[in-house]
């Protein structure tokens, strides 16, 4: 235990700067916090909240500003440091090692040893973590296999590992990205605990709902700049908006008004291999965006998968425009004018490595390149003519899709189908951990493609999001299709009712 | 050229002129003739590694693969007095059926390419040297084939027909790796195989074809060795080859973790690793230390590299540090 346990907290950030090339992460930041307090975190992607987190846990250290921690300025902090200090951040992207255990995931580099050996002492970081699991209210013990968890649970898992500390500030980082209502719920309740504890939260979410619900405080972030702090009787959704992205959002759902046309896609008893024995039957039409609601398992990505050539048919056939296509291919289904944006956006949409243009242009180098050679003049007028159309912020279309936001890197996923002109676009949780911003242009997108004739299908659990822009809801519940709902009939109670039946 | 292409470049050109310096022999044309021919033999193995590289794959049995055909393409015209054209189909036929088999093992059976290739490193050595049992295929004496030599061991204008083997394949792949629509798929299936599946590549296609187009150029370049050597002894003929091939690719820019690399690069790889072998004979190191130079070389090379990129982002972050001051000021 250091000199500083047991002690409130108090950090205070001023000036804080951070550049890189081609880009203002951070331009003067200013920020507070203290024990017992639990303070939003919000702003659009890019706005710099991650970077900002990072240079708190001491990932990476600002070019200028200062940190005070209880009083005393520190000029370095490293990742031990903060340690020491009682500071704890739960990543967006949870890493927990599924080879090993809860207990070794929670403990881990802090083993307890015992014996002349100094032999790993099992029973002892099992009492250890018990008490802090039971605290959490967690459905999975201290000798569960962590590579059995659900992402809700990893979560907890992630938050189990901060507390074990000597918790004095807890750093969330989109914590609820990938929870459902009841898992954003429990972990909600957790944070109330823990400020009844004195322990400060600083919390980064999209989700303004539960801003509105826990935060004390909120500090609203704008293209690397302080953009405004609400307190709490005054946060409300609205304003935050408006301070997230310095305007007004009018009209933040869009409903088409298009008549849906022919059919597009015909699944005719389709079966997958995450639930062999439920069939799927669905008819998806051009111009008409059907969104595929369900709770997390449902079999909703898997069936896309299968639309997409990506997993082979169990059983049944999958009609485009009244041809049948081969099962198991992704070429025969872009053929067929199929394309998926997938809900991992880093590991199969995008090669984060490679320039904007190489990631746009890579589904398209077949139909353009002559006699098998590519052709760079098309090429670049392809990612440029993608560029402009979908307003993706980059410096430059050589730079690597890895410096760019969140938001912008959807759009180089969308720009590369958009480049195929399809004719049915499958979207796996496309606004996912993107911004407000970010998430109307793809709205718009969405509703521009509809209008031309393409049939939409995506798949989405944001129930805000679901009502709002789908013409129809097909609800999925453990691999088979448990209702389809009209525009007339979209209430979230209706959607629940189907998903848990 | 990239830049790091050019500072390999300048690499050869200055280890080149201090063996120059030290001793003028370096530049006779025999030595030359010599050293180019010895890098067109290398070169032709190096650029095959280099295809299997760049999917993130690696290929162990280039070494074995040498002696196995070596023999075979020997002892087909020696003992069975085939044609040399036949002889020649035979072994490429072989080659591209053993790119095919170890392409279909890593892709369907899902193996690992290490242990893939590392089995046929052990496989074709063994079946290599049951085959001749452990004796050495050779011409029979006085027998000679003078087309297929002036081919591939002769000379036109003093440059030995193994180098312009060489530089022909180089041209050849490096279009393949740069300008078709087949190399972006080598690159995008090596950087992330996923993200390449999901774009509609058929990534076990690429990668097949990956190991089949590094078989057949090891196929060419095990006839080669065969009539350089004239005669094959199957337990050491090609040993190491493999390795030497995975070092000039990663001292070319190849990452072992794929998706990067090339094609001139490869090229001053292996050229550099002849120049260096040549240093050591020229200079009067003891010929033991020869792997010992070449293994120090390479290590200096890499560390160089990273020390240089972390440099340049440095220098980058000054100066938009800076922009951004001058920016504030105004």
């Amino acid at each position: 235990m250091t000199q500083e346990s047991g002690k409130h907290i108090s950090l205070e950030l001023a000036g804080i700067t951070k550049v890189y090339p081609g880009a203002i992460a951070l331009n003067d930041i200013a920020m507070s916090i203290r024990g017992g307090e639990v303070v939003g975190l919000i702003g659009e992607n890019g706005a710099g909240k991650s970077t900002l987190m990072k240079v708190v846990s001491g990932a990476i250290a600002p070019d200028e500003g200062c940190i005070v921690i209880d009083g005393q300025e520190v000029s370095h902090l490293t990742p031990a440091r903060v340690n020491q200090l009682g500071i704890a951040l739960v990543h967006q992207e949870l890493n927990p090692f599924s080879n090993l255990d809860v207990t070794a995931n929670v403990l881990l580099g802090r083993e307890m040893r015992r014996g002349p050996f100094g032999f790993l002492d099992q029973a002892a970081m099992q009492e250890r973590v018990a008490p802090i699991l039971e605290m959490l209210g967690t459905r999975f013990g201290p000798k569960d296999a962590v590579s059995e968890l659900s992402l809700a649970d990893q979560q907890l898992l992630e938050i189990a590992r901060a507390l074990s500390i000597n918790l004095r500030l807890l750093i969330l980082d989109e914590p609820t990205s990938s929870l459902t209502l009841s898992e954003t719920n429990r972990l909600l309740e957790v944070i109330k605990k823990l400020r009844a504890d004195g322990v400060a939260v600083l919390f980064i979410t999209h989700r303004l709902a539960e801003i509105e619900e826990v935060a004390d405080r909120v500090v609203v972030l704008r293209d690397g700049r302080n953009a405004g702090e609400l307190l709490k009787d005054d946060i409300d959704k609205d304003t935050m908006v408006r301070m997230m992205i310095g305007r007004d959002v009018s009209q933040f759902y869009e409903k088409s008004d298009n008549e849906p046309g022919e059919t597009v896609l015909e699944l005719k008893g389709l079966r997958t291999s995450a639930y062999p024995h439920q069939s799927v039957d669905l008819s998806l039409r051009a111009g008409e965006i059907t969104c595929l609601a369900g709770l997390v398992g449902a079999g909703r990505t898997e069936l896309a998968r299968v639309i997409f050539g990506i997993d082979p048919i169990e059983g049944g056939t999958i009609e485009m425009s009244g041809e049948a296509i081969a099962g198991g291919s992704v070429p025969a289904a872009i053929a067929a004018g199929i394309c998926l944006v997938p809900e991992d956006r880093k590991g199969e949409g995008l090669f984060l490595d490679f320039a904007v243009m190489e990631n746009i242009a890579i589904p398209s180098h077949e139909a353009l390149a002559r006699h098998g050679f590519v052709d760079t003049e098309t090429v670049t007028q392809l990612a440029d003519d993608s560029r402009k159309k979908l307003q993706i912020k980059a410096s430059g279309l050589n730079r690597a899709v890895a410096e760019l936001s969140g938001g912008n890197q959807q759009k180089v996923v969308l720009a590369k189908w958009l480049a195929m002109n399809p004719k049915l676009i499958i979207l796996d949780e496309p606004t996912r951990g993107i911004d407000v911003g970010a998430k109307a242009e793809v709205y718009h997108l969405m509703q521009e493609l509809a209008g031309q004739g393409v049939a939409i299908l995506m798949i989405s659990s944001d129930m805000e999001e679901v009502i709002g822009i789908s013409d129809r809801v097909a609800v999925m519940c453990r691999g088979r299709i448990s209702g389809i709902l009209g525009r007339t009939e979209l209430t979230e109670e209706n959607i629940l009712r189907l998903a848990v039946e | 050229m990239q830049k790091k292409d050019i500072g390999l470049a300048t690499l050869v050109i200055s280890v080149g002129a201090i063996v120059a310096l030290v001793n003028p022999r370096f530049l006779s044309p025999i030595n030359l003739a010599n050293t180019a021919n010895l890098i067109g033999l290398f070169g032709l193995f190096s650029i095959a590694e280099a295809f299997v590289i760049v999917t993130a794959g690696i290929e162990l049995s280039i070494g074995s693969v040498i002696a196995l055909l070596g023999v075979i393409f020997v002892d087909l015209i020696a003992s069975f007095g085939v044609p040399w054209p036949i002889a020649l189909s035979i072994v490429l036929v072989l080659s591209v059926f053993i790119g095919l088999l170890h392409g279909w093992l890593i892709t369907r059976l899902k193996l690992q390419p290490f242990v893939v290739t590392l089995c046929g490193l052990l496989i074709y050595r063994g079946v290599a040297r049951f085959y001749t049992k452990d004796g050495t295929a050779g011409f029979t004496f006085g027998s000679n084939f003078p087309t297929l030599e002036f081919l591939v061991s002769g000379r036109t204008a003093g440059v030995p027909h193994s180098v312009i083997a060489f530089a022909l394949v180089a041209i050849i792949a490096w279009f393949l790796l740069h300008r078709t629509v087949f190399g972006r798929h080598l690159f995008a299936v090596g950087k992330n195989v996923e993200a390449a599946r999901y774009s509609g590549i058929n990534t076990n296609r690429v990668i097949i074809q990956a190991y089949v187009l590094c078989a057949f150029l090891t196929g060419i370049s095990a006839v080669f060795f065969a009539m350089y050597t004239r005669s094959v002894q199957p337990s050491s003929h090609g040993n190491f080859y493999e390795l030497y091939g995975i070092a000039a690719a990663v001292l070319g820019g190849f990452s072992l973790r794929g998706g990067e690399g090339s094609i001139v690069g490869v090229v001053l790889g292996v050229i550099l690793l002849q120049v260096l072998q040549n240093l050591v004979n020229l200079l009067g190191i003891p010929s033991s230390l020869n792997f010992a130079v070449m293994g120090s070389v390479i290590l200096a090379g890499v560390i160089a590299d990273t020390q240089f990129s972390r440099y340049r982002e440095a220098r980058r972050q000054q100066i938009a540090m800076a922009a951004l001051e001058d920016s504030a000021k105004r």
